[in-house]
C-alpha cells in the first residue's frame, strides 16, 4: 500500500467535501485494501464513513425497506424483518464471503466493490488491452463476460447481491455536494470504455442508503453457482421477482449477475415467463430465452449453461420446487 | 496500561517485558534502533473542519488482550501488521495479506474479522482479541485443548486463525450444528489438511478414530 | 549382542498409541515462533522487485531514487542492465528499510524498463514450445505385437496442469550478522545442508552459519533451497550490519516458490480375452518451467504390463523452475495410469475393481499389500454393494459415482544422527539437526525415545530445529520419519547400555540381564528386582564423573532392522455431480494405507487426512493459471487459487495396516503416499458418475460442462 491520508468525518457534507478533494471512500474495507496492496487503485486519502451518523440504519416500513449503506451484512443476514418478509434478501447477504466479511462488509461495500478480473487486479486496468488488442480477448477469460461482449469492457460484476436489488427496483440514495440524487441501482454501474470506471458515481457522492420497495405481494427468489462451500465467488447468479395472479405469472424482473460488465436484466426471460405458469416446461424455456443471446468468449461457452441453470433453478424456487444446491 | 511500541531489549523475551513493570526504563536505551526513525511526521492539516492523518505516523492507541498500546503508525498500516510487527504479538499470522485466508483472524468487538483487512487506525476504539488471549500453552482453553487433542493441527499455521473462528462460533453456538461449523468456518482455510482433525475436535471427545476415522 | 530392533507388539509401551503432537499447545496458542515471526532488536524489512515479464531483457535500471528513500538501508541490485529474464516474477533488486512499508516503497522507486521477449508458458501446446528434449524411451516386450493380439484395447488422453504448493508460511528468513558469523532463522525442510548452501554463495566457512528452524508452516517439497532471496537477505543483513526479515508475499509465493510439473500423456493399453493387461503404449509430456519436466512420470504406473513402450518429452516454459511436490510425478503418474484402467474396464464392461484385483500379479512385491488392502477398503466404502457401471449414477441432474485408486512410494529412512542425553534431572533429551514441518516429527523422536527409556513422555526432550546439532536429512520423500526414529533409536539403546553398565552393580545382575520398563531399570527374568529410573540416575550422580550426563550416539543407517522401503496404499472416493453445474463434491474418501511400523498412529491418521484433503483439492480446483498475453500466473490468491476449505472435505475413513507382515518390516514415510491416488480415484469417480471421462484435472464446472458437451479441445 502506498502512503496515504486517513480522515474520519463526522458529517456527510465533510465526507462529500474530503472526497471530492481527492478521497477515496472507505466503508468494511475488506475490497479496498486488497486492491490497494496489489496496486490496482491507488489512493492518496481515505476517507472513513464509519463515523456518520445514521448509515447503519434499517428501517422496515409497508412501503419497503431502507438500509443505510453503512449496515453490516451481517447485521443484515440476520435482520428480523428481511428473514421474514424478504428471506431471498436476507440469505443472499449471508452467502456474502465467509464471517469474517460480512462482520466487516457493509451493504455499500458490496454494491460498489470492484471486479475480480485478475487482469484488473494485476494493474492492467479494466479493459486491459496489450499491443491495441484487448488482453482479456487474446487471454484467459473463463471466468469473464458472456453477455454485453461486444463492448470493450469484458470483466464481470462481482456482487451477488446486485442482481436482487436490481429485480426488486431498487433504490441508491447518494449524497453529493450538490444535494441528494436517487437513481435506481442498476444505473450506478456502467460498461466503461478505456480509462472510465464502471460504477456511476461523481466525485464527492456517497451511496447512503438502498430502499427496496415492499415486495409483499411478489414471489421472489435467487440461485447462485457457487463451486465451493468455503469462501467462494459465485460464477453465475440469477434473481427473479414475479408478480402472479394465480398461477399466471404477470410481470417479472430476471436479472443476473457475473456474466456481463452491468446487472445483466433478461427481458427475453421476462417474456417469455409472461401470461403463464412456471410449469417445468415454461421455466425452462424461459432459461432457453435468457442465454438466447449469449456471446461467449473463448474459454467460457460453459458460462452460458450455468447462466440458463441460474435462471432455471431461481425460477424453479420460486416456484416453490427443491433444487440442488 | 499503557505500552510503548519498541521491541524488547536483547536476551528479554516479548513475555518477559510485556510483564515487566518498568517499560520506560528499559525501552530507553533501545531508541537506539529506531524502528522508523526517518519518518517524517505529517503536519497537522484539516479538510473541511475535518482532521486529515498522515501520510506520515500518527498516533494511535489500540485496546489489544486486555491491554492499550500507544503507538505511532503511518494511517496505512494494518492492524495486522501492526500486531505482528509493532505490538509483537505474532499468533495471527500473515499468509495472504489479502482477506481470503483466515490465518490473521482475530475478534473485533468480539466477532471474527481479518486483521490484514482492517487499518489500525480503524479500531482505535474496538476490543481487539488476538488468539494469545485465548489460552497460554501451560492452561490451554478447552477448546484449544480439543484441538491438540483431536490433533487438529499440522504445520500449525492456519491454526490460530482456526482457533480464533472457532471461538467466535462456540461462544454465540455452544453446540453447533455441522451446518453452522461449516459456515463458520468458510472463511479460514487450511493447507496441511487438518480439517479432519478441526471436525473432530468441534463434534466429537475425543480425537482421530482408531482403526476407522471418520474425520 | 546388542538387540536394536523394534520391540514385539507385547513389549510396547507407548510405540504406535495415540500421541497427541508435543507441539500442539504452542501451535493452537500462537506461541510457536515460525521464521515469519522471529523479531531481532533493529531488524529491517527486506522486499525484492521482480519482473513482471515471463521473458524479457533489462533495458534499463536506476536504483538512485529508492537508495535516496529516508529509512532504506540498503538497495542491491540481482540482475542489472542487459540481463535476460527468463520467467515471470524472476528476482531483480533486493531492498531492505526500516519498516515492511517503506521498503515496498523503495522498490516502488526502482525505475526499470524492459524489453519484452516473446514468452512461451502453455506446456501442454508441446509443438510449439522453444524448447524441449526427449527424457527417456524405454520398450519391454513386443507391444506392437500384443496390441495386435490384444482382445480389449483402449485409446486415452490424459493431462494435469502445473499446481502450487502454495505453503501458508512464505518462503523466507531472517539473517543476522554477529561479525563474521550468520545466523539465519529459515522457513526450511533441511536444516543440516541449509548452512552449506548460504556458505557456498557468500564464502565464508559452513561452520560459521546457524540455521535456526524450530516451527515451519508448510513445505511439501517446496523448502529445501536457501533460495536467491534468502542468499539476498544474508547479503542485505551484511550490508546494512542490521538483522533483516525477508518474507516472499503470496504472488510469488504462488508464482515461484511452488510448482508441481505438468503432464500429459497419449496413453493405449489393452488386455487379453481374460481381463490380463497385455500392452501400453504412452507418448507423455509436461514441463515444470525453465527445468523441463523434471523426470517423467512412472508409467505405466504400478502395474507392470507386459509388452510396453513409453516415451517422454521434457518441456521447457517460461516458468519458474519446479520444486518437488510431495512424491514427485507419482500423482501424474497414477492419475494417467488409473483413469486409462478404469476406461478399459469401462470398455470392456468390468468393474474397475475387479480388472485391478485381476492383474494384481503384474504388482510385484506390492501385491500381497494391496491384496490385503483392497478387501478392506472394499468394505469400508461398500464397494461391491454400491458400485454401479458407468453412467448409470441417478435419475436428474445430479449424478453418484466411485472411484478407485492405487499407489507406492518408497519412503526408507533417510541418514540421521541422533545424540541422546540423560540429564542429572533424569530427563532423557534426543538432539538432531532435523525438522518438523508439522508432519509430527518432534512427536516420533519423543515417541522411540521414551519407548526405548521405558519413559513417559514427560521425561523425554526433543531438541531439533538447529544446525548445531548432530546431522539428520532433509524432510522430504517420506524419509524423515523413518530416519530419525531409527537414529534415535539406536542413540538410545547405546545410552540404555551404558546405563546398564553404570547400574548392574547396584541390581547385582549382569547388564545383559536389565531391561528399562514403566519408568524402572529392573531385571528382566524377576522383574521385582528394581530401581527407579530416578534412583538409577542418581547413582550415576554419585559416578566418579560426577555430574557428566550419559551420552550417546545413534545413525541411520545402521545395524538392526528398523526401517524399510515400499509402502502399498488404495484408495476409494465417492462423488456427487450436479451435471447441469458441472460442481463436484467429494463425498466420502476412504484411504487404506500401509506405512510399516506405525509410531504415532493419531498423527499417522493425520498424514492421511491430509494427502486425502490436499487430493481432494488438486483433483477439482487447483492449477498454476497461467496468462497466455503476459505469461504471468493470474491466480495468486486464496479466491482464484482455490484450496479445499472445510466445507468442501467429506467424510474420511482411514484404515492403517498394522500388525503381522507390516509391523516388523519398521518404520517407513507416510507424508506422500496418500496424496497420489485422489486424481485418479476422485476422477475415476466423476466418470463413474457421468459416464464420459474428463480428461484433465482439476474437475472444475469448466472442464466437466465441455466434457458433457462434447467441447474437447485442450485443457
Amino acid at each position: 500500500m502506498r502512503p496515504l491520508e486517513y480522515a474520519r468525518p463526522e458529517t456527510l457534507e465533510q465526507a462529500s467535501e474530503l472526497l471530492a478533494d481527492g478521497g477515496t471512500p472507505l466503508a468494511g474495507g475488506t475490497d479496498l485494501l486488497a486492491l490497494l496492496k496489489d496496486d490496482a487503485v491507488t489512493a492518496s486519502r481515505l476517507v472513513d464513513l464509519k463515523g456518520l451518523p445514521g448509515l447503519e440504519d434499517f428501517s422496515a416500513g409497508p412501503e419497503g425497506f431502507r438500509i443505510g449503506a453503512l449496515a453490516r451484512l451481517a447485521d443484515l443476514a440476520r435482520e428480523k424483518a428481511l428473514v421474514d418478509r424478504l428471506p431471498a434478501l436476507a440469505s443472499s447477504f449471508d452467502s456474502v464471503g465467509g464471517p469474517q466479511i460480512r462482520n466487516r462488509g457493509t451493504l455499500g461495500g458490496n454494491l460498489l466493490q470492484r471486479p475480480r478480473c485478475w487482469y484488473f487486479r494485476r494493474g492492467f486496468g479494466l479493459v486491459p488491452v496489450r499491443d491495441g488488442r484487448s488482453m482479456v480477448r487474446e487471454g484467459d477469460n473463463r471466468f469473464h463476460a458472456v453477455f454485453g461482449t461486444d463492448g470493450e469492457a469484458l470483466f464481470v460484476t462481482p456482487s451477488t447481491v446486485v442482481p436482487l436489488l436490481v429485480a426488486l427496483g431498487a433504490e441508491a440514495e447518494i449524497h453529493g455536494r450538490e444535494g441528494v440524487r436517487r437513481a435506481p441501482v442498476a444505473e450506478l454501474y456502467r460498461s466503461p470504455d478505456p480509462g472510465e470506471r464502471e460504477l456511476h458515481l461523481e466525485p464527492g457522492e456517497i451511496l447512503t442508503a438502498v430502499e427496496i420497495p415492499d415486495a409483499s405481494d411478489r414471489t421472489v427468489a435467487s440461485y447462485e453457482v457457487r463451486p465451493g462451500e468455503s469462501l467462494d465467488w459465485s460464477l453465475a447468479t440469477a434473481s427473479v421477482v414475479l408478480r402472479r395472479s394465480g398461477a399466471t405469472v404477470r410481470e417479472s424482473r430476471i436479472v443476473l449477475g457475473q456474466v456481463a460488465p452491468t446487472p445483466w436484466r433478461s427481458r427475453a426471460a421476462e417474456e417469455a415467463l409472461a401470461g403463464g405458469s412456471l410449469s417445468p416446461d415454461r421455466v425452462r424455456a424461459a432459461a432457453q430465452a435468457a442465454v438466447a443471446e449469449a456471446e461467449p468468449l473463448s474459454m467460457n461457452e460453459y458460462k452460458v449453461q450455468l447462466a440458463r441453470v441460474a435462471v432455471e433453478r431461481a425460477l424453479h424456487r420460486a416456484a416453490g420446487r427443491e433444487v440442488p444446491s | 496500561m499503557s505500552r510503548d511500541d519498541r521491541d524488547p531489549p536483547r536476551g528479554w523475551t516479548r513475555r518477559d517485558f510485556l510483564r515487566s513493570g518498568a517499560v520506560a526504563g528499559v525501552a530507553g536505551s533501545f531508541l537506539a534502533h529506531p524502528l522508523a526513525g526517518n519518518q517524517q511526521e505529517s503536519k497537522p492539516k484539516r479538510v473541511a473542519g475535518v482532521e486529515v492523518l498522515g501520510p506520515g505516523p500518527v498516533p494511535v492507541a489500540l485496546r489489544v488482550n486486555g491491554e492499550t498500546y500507544r503507538l505511532r503508525l503511518e494511517p496505512r498500516v494494518t492492524l495486522l501488521d501492526a500486531l505482528r510487527d509493532r505490538i509483537g504479538l505474532t499468533g495471527s499470522k500473515k499468509v495472504c495479506d489479502q482477506g481470503t485466508c483466515g490465518a490473521c483472524t482475530v475478534l473485533l468487538d468480539g466477532e471474527p474479522a481479518y486483521a490484514c483487512s482492517v487499518l489500525a487506525l480503524e479500531v482505535g476504539d474496538a476490543t481487539i482479541e488476538t488468539v494469545e488471549a485465548i489460552g497460554d500453552p501451560e492452561s490451554l482453553h478447552p477448546l484449544q485443548t480439543a484441538f491438540v487433542e483431536a490433533d487438529a493441527q499440522q504445520c500449525g499455521f492456519c491454526t490460530p486463525g482456526f482457533v480464533v473462528a472457532t471461538k467466535a462460533l462456540l461462544d454465540r453456538d455452544p453446540k453447533p450444528s455441522p451446518e453452522r461449523i461449516s459456515e463458520a468456518l468458510a472463511g479460514n482455510f487450511c493447507r496441511c489438511g487438518t480439517y479432519g482433525g478441526i471436525r473432530t475436535a468441534l463434534t466429537g471427545p475425543a480425537g482421530p478414530g482408531k482403526e476407522t476415522d471418520h474425520g | 549382542m546388542v538387540e536394536y530392533t523394534w520391540p514385539p507388539e507385547e513389549k510396547r509401551s507407548i510405540l504406535g498409541d495415540r500421541i497427541s503432537r508435543l507441539d500442539g499447545p504452542v501451535k493452537v496458542t500462537g506461541a510457536a515462533e515460525y521464521s515469519f515471526d522471529v523479531r531481532r532488536p533493529g531488524m529491517l524489512h527486506g522486499k525484492i522487485l521482480r519482473c513482471p515479464h515471463a521473458h524479457a531483457r533489462i533495458t534499463r535500471l536506476d536504483v538512485s531514487a529508492a537508495r535516496e528513500m529516508p529509512g532504506v538501508r540498503a538497495v542491491r541490485v540481482i540482475q542489472d542492465e542487459g540481463s535476460e529474464i527468463r520467467w515471470a516474477l524472476d528476482e531483480v533488486v533486493s531492498v531492505a528499510a526500516d519498516t515492511e512499508e517503506l521498503a515496498r516503497d523503495a522498490v516502488r522507486a526502482v525505475e526499470i524498463e524492459y524489453e519484452v521477449l516473446p514468452h512461451f508458458v502453455d506446456g501442454e501446446n508441446k509443438d510449439e514450445a522453444f524448447e524441449s528434449s526427449p527424457a527417456g524411451s524405454r520398450t519391454e516386450g513386443d507391444p506392437d505385437a500384443a496390441f495386435e493380439a490384444a482382445v480389449h484395447r483402449h485409446r486415452g488422453y490424459y493431462g494435469l496442469p502445473s499446481v502450487s504448493h502454495n505453503c501458508l508460511e512464505a518462503h523466507g528468513q531472517v539473517c543476522e550478522w554477529n561479525g563474521d558469523r550468520l545466523t539465519v532463522w529459515a522457513s526450511t525442510q533441511v536444516v543440516s545442508s541449509m548452512p552449506n548452501q548460504y556458505a557456498d554463495a557468500l564464502e565464508i566457512p559452513a561452520s560459521n552459519v546457524r540455521v535456526i528452524s524450530q516451527h515451519i508452516g508448510g513445505g511439501f517439497g517446496s523448502k529445501f533451497s536457501a533460495d536467491r532471496w534468502g542468499i539476498e537477505c544474508a547479503r542485505l543483513a551484511r550490508e546494512t550490519n542490521r538483522p533483516v526479515k525477508l518474507m516472499l508475499e503470496r504472488e510469488p509465493e504462488l508464482t515461484v516458490a511452488g510448482d508441481r510439473p505438468s503432464s500429459y500423456a497419449e496413453v493405449e493399453v489393452a488386455a487379453d480375452g481374460d481381463g490380463k493387461l497385455v500392452a501400453w503404449r504412452s507418448s507423455s509430456w509436461g514441463s515444470g518451467g525453465l527445468a523441463g519436466s523434471r523426470g517423467a512420470p512412472p508409467l505405466p504406473y504400478v502395474f507392470e504390463v507386459p509388452n510396453r513402450r513409453i516415451d517422454h518429452l521434457s518441456v521447457v516454459t517460461n516458468v519458474a523452475s519446479a520444486r518437488a511436490w510431495r512424491a514427485p510425478n507419482h500423482p501424474q503418474g497414477c492419475f494417467i495410469t488409473l483413469s486409462a484402467l478404469e476406461d478399459l474396464a469401462a470398455e470392456m464392461d468390468v468393474d474397475p475393481y475387479d480388472l485391478l484385483w485381476d492383474n494384481l500379479d503384474l504388482t510385484g512385491r506390492l501385491e500381497p499389500i494391496y491384496r490385503d488392502e483392497l478387501p478392506i477398503a472394499e468394505e469400508l466404502m461398500g464397494w461391491k454393494k454400491r458400485w454401479t457401471p458407468r453412467g448409470e449414477g441417478g435419475k436428474g441432474p445430479i449424478k453418484r459415482g466411485l472411484g478407485l485408486g492405487v499407489h507406492t512410494w518408497g519412503g526408507r529412512g533417510h541418514r540421521s544422527n541422533c545424540q541422546v542425553t540423560i540429564h542429572p534431572d533424569g530427563v532423557a533429551e534426543a538432539r538432531l539437526a532435523s525438522q518438523d514441518i508439522g508432519t509430527g516429527t518432534r512427536t516420533v523422536i519423543a515417541i522411540a525415545l521414551a519407548e526405548t527409556l521405558g519413559l513417559p513422555l514427560s521425561k523425554v526432550r526433543v531438541s531439533i530445529g538447529d544446525s548445531v546439532y548432530p546431522a539428520s536429512g532433509g524432510s522430504g520423500g517420506s524419509t524423515t520419519v523413518g530416519g530419525v526414529s531409527s537414529s534415535t533409536r539406536r542413540a538410545a539403546v547405546n545410552v540404555r547400555e551404558q546405563l546398564f553398565q553404570e547400574v548392574a552393580p547396584h541390581l547385582e545382575a549382569e547388564p545383559e540381564e536389565l531391561e528399562l520398563a514403566e519408568g524402572t531399570v529392573r531385571v528382566r527374568a524377576e522383574p521385582d528386582r528394581s530401581i527407579t529410573w530416578e534412583e538409577a540416575i542418581g547413582f550415576l550422580a554419585g559416578h566418579p564423573v560426577t555430574n557428566i550426563p550419559l551420552s550417546a550416539s545413534g545413525s541411520n543407517p545402521g545395524p538392526g532392522q528398523l526401517t524399510d522401503s515400499g509402502v502399498g496404499g488404495v484408495q476409494m472416493a465417492e462423488v456427487r455431480v450436479d451435471t447441469e453445474t458441472g460442481i463436484v463434491r467429494v463425498e466420502k474418501m476412504v484411504a487404506v494405507q500401509d506405512c510399516g511400523l506405525v509410531v504415532d498412529e493419531k498423527t499417522a491418521i493425520s498424514q492421511v487426512h491430509g494427502g486425502l484433503i490436499m487430493g481432494i483439492s488438486y483433483a477439482l480446483s487447483e492449477e498454476k493459471i497461467l496468462d497466455p498475453v503476459t505469461g504471468r500466473m493470474l491466480n495468486t490468491d486464496f479466491e482464484s487459487y482455490k484450496i479445499a476449505g472445510y466445507g468442501e472435505v467429506g467424510e474420511l475413513v482411514v484404515h492403517m495396516m498394522t500388525g503381522e507382515g507390516y509391523d516388523e518390516r519398521g518404520v517407513i514415510g507416510l507424508g506422500e503416499p496418500p496424496v497420489i491416488s485422489p486424481g485418479a480415484a476422485i476422477s475415476n469417480a466423476v466418470a463413474n458418475a457421468i459416464g464420459v471421462r474428463v480428461p484433465y484435472l482439476p474437475l472444475t464446472p469448466r472442464r466437466i460442462l465441455d466434457t458433457l458437451a462434447g467441447r474437447g479441445g485442450r485443457s
